[in-house]
């Protein structure tokens, strides 16, 4: 295991050894120790490693993941694991506003609660929640899955698109155009596959389910080009 | 952008290191605002007597002679502590808008930083660093105070412009956002007869709250209005005689985190400005929720009340 202590060698420096790492490294442990909320620490990573945040983070961890498992032993500041394609992260405590923004693949973890927009723009990030999420999460989702283990808060889904919601709390308020909807077997075989690689004991069958009316002008061919 | 720090101790034994653990937590923030910084610390109370402090461009001409012309003008002794740019005016309690007066009438322009009878505000341009430096901050010791980095948005880089922003006695705001309906709401205010120096958007929240307690409500009453009458984006740190408050807009894009132990609440723009303090690693630490009002006092337990957005 290679252990780096951020009190010690620079951001920069950080990230550069963890992106030489290539899709056949032998090094694939690593523990950051002293992150002490920096930014961006972590992001852009492209290889299948495994790397151990000793404590909180700030702006942007994990951002741009491929392949790699980042785990934060502590809580992520906004923007983590923003835009992530693929890998997974998981965090032991909470996460600040837009946790897995824009994401197109991969799994975010989060074992406490997460705050405003979390999962904004999401594009097929399966994002899973221990706690509970703040308001306007899942803004214009696109595709892929939020599971919300404790309650949502307002605006849940505004505007979304073709992601599923589950949540299995109560729900503040619901965004425009985003309804109820019929949890079906295939449903609860995708909740269930996620709430175990999440590590959760939460009952797929106590879940809700929420997605588009698809009632917005967006959805009107007529409207098309 | 704009970086917040706040600190409220809750043991006395911190109270020696109240001004080195504000300066480092304002370092820290230095890349959320580089432009100018300030600092309020609640410190030691005189008795019957209200702190003026004061603030000259060209401080060796404008403080010289300064204590007896105040004398004579105002008829009773007065106290002054020169700190660089800023000077530290003791005079009794009540006189506060005669003195005003007076300094209005100085040939050499003399502006008002903060007034109250534990108060004392010091901002500058700069980097944080180098304003904690040039007053020694690090030194000061106290029972709470907020710093604020400043990246400007609104209005000009200057020294009225920089936070915090004290318009009643002991009572000041530092603000992370902007606010859209400053103009009018300055016109309805100063119709009011509350005074405000700037065309800067924070100075009208601070008088809004002013206004607002002035007319009889709380701090934490004032704070809820301010949600319904103040359009825009904010996280306010708010600091009174006695404690130490925080609200964010309903929309809350402006980043805040707070951190609780037996020793002390603090609060941050970001967790990284907390990463110093004593016992961080155990502390409780948290975001705190859109559009609530959270305020603690050194004879109180923690509150909080929740508007609806």
């Amino acid at each position: 295991m290679q252990t780096i202590d951020m009190q010690e060698v620079s951001l920069r420096d950080v990230n550069a050894t963890l992106h030489e790492q290539a899709e056949t490294t032998n090094q694939t442990t690593w523990t950051l120790e002293n992150p002490k909320g920096a930014h961006a620490i972590a992001c852009g990573l492209d290889a299948p490693i495994e790397v151990t945040v000793k404590g909180s983070t700030g702006y942007y961890c994990a951002g741009m993941n491929q392949q790699a498992t980042v785990n934060i032993k502590g809580s992520a500041g906004p923007g983590v694991a923003e835009n992530m394609m693929s890998g997974t992260v998981i965090i032991d405590g909470d996460a600040s506003q837009y946790a897995g923004a824009t994401g197109h693949g991969g799994l975010l973890v989060i074992k406490g609660n997460a705050s405003s927009r979390c999962g904004i723009s999401m594009k097929g990030i399966d994002i899973v929640v221990h706690g509970n999420i703040g308001h306007m999460s899942a803004f214009m989702a696109q595709s892929g899955n939020l599971v919300v283990c404790g309650d949502a808060g307002e605006a849940l889904g505004d505007s979304l698109y073709e992601a599923r919601l589950f949540v299995r709390g109560s729900v503040k308020s619901l965004g425009a155009d985003c309804i109820e909807k019929e949890m079906r077997p295939e449903h609860l075989e995708i909740l269930t596959d996620l709430l175990e690689r999440a590590g959760s004991d939460a009952k797929p069958s106590e879940f809700k389910r929420y997605g588009s009316a698809r009632k917005l002008y967006n959805f009107n061919i007529d409207n098309a080009y | 952008m704009c970086g917040i720090v706040g600190l409220f101790l809750k043991d006395k034994a911190l109270e020696p290191e109240l001004g080195r653990l504000l300066t480092g937590m304002l370092i820290t923030m230095t890349d959320r605002g580089p432009d100018s910084a300030g600092i309020a610390i609640y410190g030691s109370e005189t008795d019957g007597k209200t702190k003026v402090v004061v603030q000259s461009d060209t401080p060796s001409t404008a403080f010289s002679g300064l204590e007896d012309t105040l004398q004579t003008a105002m008829g009773q002794p007065i106290g002054i502590d020169v700190k660089d740019t800023h000077a530290v005016l003791t005079i009794p309690t009540g006189t506060t808008e005669q003195l005003r007066a007076i300094l209005a009438e100085l040939e050499t322009p003399i502006r008002f930083m903060s007034r109250g009878e534990t108060l004392e505000i010091y901002k500058e341009v700069g980097l944080p660093k180098n304003v904690a430096a040039q007053f020694e901050i690090a030194q000061m010791s106290g029972t709470h105070g907020i710093g604020h980095t400043r990246m400007a948005t609104e209005s000009a880089v200057t020294t009225m412009g920089a936070h915090p922003f004290n318009t009643g006695d002991d009572q000041c705001l530092v603000h992370n956002g902007s606010l859209s309906n400053h103009n009018r709401l300055r016109s309805k205010l100063r119709r009011e007869g509350i005074h405000i120096e700037t065309e800067n958007d924070t100075e009208v929240g601070a008088a809004y709250l002013t206004w607002q307690m002035q007319r009889g409500a709380t701090l934490g009453q004032a704070l809820e209005r301010s949600l319904e009458d103040l359009d825009g984006f904010f996280t306010f740190v708010v600091g009174t005689k006695d404690g130490f408050g925080v609200v964010r807009d309903p929309i809350a894009c402006k980043p805040a985190v707070m951190a609780e132990t037996d020793q002390y609440v603090a609060f941050g723009s970001e967790y990284r400005a907390l990463v110093d303090l004593p016992g961080i690693e155990t502390a409780r630490v948290w975001e705190p929720e859109p559009a609530t009002v959270y305020f603690w006092n050194h004879d109180g337990t923690p509150s909080n009340t929740t508007k609806a957005a």
